[in-house]
């Protein structure tokens, strides 16, 4: 009985706790993973509506034609681009089509064109879909990262080899979750 | 929104009239059948009593209880319609007024309300219910946003047998109150359900989380960046982006402040481009009295401040903001 005993709590102690352990760090990096992944497939689909907005725009707008040229060729450098430089690269092309949409206020008529008006709504959807898509991310990494800080699961972490993962940055302007409405007038 | 003034002068100029009006007629009623059913069936508990008293020794209390219980019934059949009008008039002649005055596109229907199928559709109670009941409905569209809300009135049985096998069916609520169905301003496909969190109150978040983890009938929880959100509700969902993508940082705070202002627990849920909303309410709303005076200012205000809070929402959620590529 007493050996039955010894043997049951070597069993739990060593083999099914780790095992459980184990399996939750594992899915958490995967969801961890996963979340970044479609962080990834928004931002492509946003540079899918690049080309169409600079070719709607590009007839109306008269002095933005440098920036056009630029968001262009940095989109092109995005989509071959490693995940590091890509951040960055972003970036840049937020704040360019940022500067355009506040630009597109001096032109009416393009203010009105139900093509650019498509495109609008759909990149400021895109826009929301890639702010949770982040926003899921770091939930999902402060998930992680808590789960392998705590005791005992960090003793199995070390052995893992899993290190704390960075949190995305979300820019001042998408924490404030900035009234696209009012920027546009619609 | 309508100011305060604005309702002052609608409440004397229309309303009142009407209630001082229909009031007479309330008091008709209760002289004609009302007080004539109160009586016998004070006389048939009476009659009981004495029944009981002298401990079954003669049968005479317990015939003139049958008898008073009838007279009671006949009472009330004779004025059940008028009795109904008087309920549909003042429904009409008031509540709706006061709808239409909130504003002129909504329309208010007393006998509809939100069906079954509807409130089934939105997840928020899982229990399924044995009796349903809606009624006071009202419907249209503020801005861009069409919107439906009715009382809703949900109920389940238990059947219990005690020792000698008289079995007895009581009926628990599961929702009463105002359930409000909106369009919302974005496409989404999956649902999502947020619920006044009782788990992080009681327990703390750490254990709280852990608790709410294992609500396993729900799907996901959603861990959300705002704390004080997360204190006040717990949020379930099949997609961790989607929920997001609804709940973003401004809508979050927009339902704390709802939830403030309005000082109700609240459950929301999002399915299939729509937002369910339902708000508690111990009472019926929305009914006239019958035993005291109806030209009563603070049950219209009441009535009010609920319709002006329920339509309210869409303002409040800033529904009519439809940027994203949904009309």
């Amino acid at each position: 009985m007493g050996m039955l005993l010894i043997l049951g709590l070597i069993f739990f102690f060593v083999i099914l706790i780790p095992i459980i352990i184990y399996n939750s760090l594992i899915s958490k990096r995967n969801m961890v993973d996963n979340a970044f992944a479609s962080i990834d497939t928004m931002l492509k689909k946003r540079y899918d509506l690049i080309p169409n907005l600079v070719n709607t725009v590009k007839t109306y707008m008269k002095h933005e034609h440098d920036t056009l040229t630029e968001i262009t060729r940095l989109r092109a450098k995005a989509m071959n681009a490693s995940p590091d430089e890509q951040a960055d690269l972003d970036k840049k092309i937020t704040g360019l089509m940022r500067g355009i949409m506040v630009a597109v206020e001096n032109y009416p008529e393009l203010k009105a064109n139900e093509n650019f008006m498509h495109l609008q709504a759909s990149l400021n959807n895109i826009e929301e879909q890639i702010a949770a898509a982040r926003r899921a991310y770091n939930a999902a990494v402060t998930e992680f990262n808590t789960s392998i800080q705590i005791f005992p699961n960090s003793i199995f972490a070390g052995m893992m080899g899993l290190k704390p993962k960075k949190l995305f940055e979300i820019p001042p302007e998408e924490r404030k979750n900035v009234d696209v409405g009012s920027l546009f007038n619609s | 929104m309508k100011t305060k003034i604005e309702f002052k002068r609608f409440l004397d100029t229309q309303l009142f009239p009407k209630l001082i009006a229909l009031d007479e007629d309330r008091k008709y009623l209760l002289k004609k059948y009302l007080i004539p059913v109160a009586i016998f069936v004070v006389l048939a508990v009476l009659s009981f009593v004495v029944f009981m008293l002298i401990q079954g020794s003669s049968q005479i209390p317990l015939v003139a209880m049958f008898i008073f219980v009838i007279i009671a019934v006949i009472f009330y059949f004779s004025g059940k319609s008028e009795i109904n009008l008087y309920k549909y008039r003042f429904k009409t002649e008031i509540i709706g007024k006061l709808v239409s005055f909130i504003d002129e596109s909504l329309k208010y229907v007393p006998n509809a309300g939100i069906l079954e199928h509807e409130y089934l559709m939105s997840n928020l109670f899982l229990k399924d219910p044995d009796r349903f009941h809606s009624e006071d409905l009202v419907q249209g569209k503020l801005g861009k946003t069409e919107i439906k809300f009715s009382e809703v009135h949900s109920e389940y049985k238990t059947q219990t047998t005690d020792s000698k096998g008289v079995s007895k069916t009581e009926w628990h609520t599961i929702f009463k109150g105002i359930f409000f169905i909106a369009d919302f301003n974005k496409e989404f496909i999956t649902n999502t359900v947020i619920l006044p969190d009782i788990a992080e109150k009681f327990f703390g978040s750490f254990l709280g989380s852990k608790f709410q983890k294992m609500n396993f009938s729900r799907g996901q929880l959603i861990k959300l960046e705002n704390p004080e959100f997360e204190k006040e509700f717990a949020v379930y969902g099949n997609d961790q982006i989607e929920a997001r993508y609804i709940l973003t940082p401004d809508l979050m705070e927009r339902i704390l402040k709802f939830k403030k202002e309005s000082k109700k627990e609240l459950y929301i849920s999002f399915l299939a481009s729509k937002m369910y909303v339902a708000i508690p309410y111990k009472e019926n709303l929305f009914e006239p009295k019958y035993f005291k005076t109806i030209i009563d200012k603070q049950m219209i205000i009441k009535y009010f401040e609920i319709l002006q809070l329920v339509t309210g929402i869409v303002e409040e959620f800033n529904l009519n903001t439809r940027i994203w590529g949904k009309n």
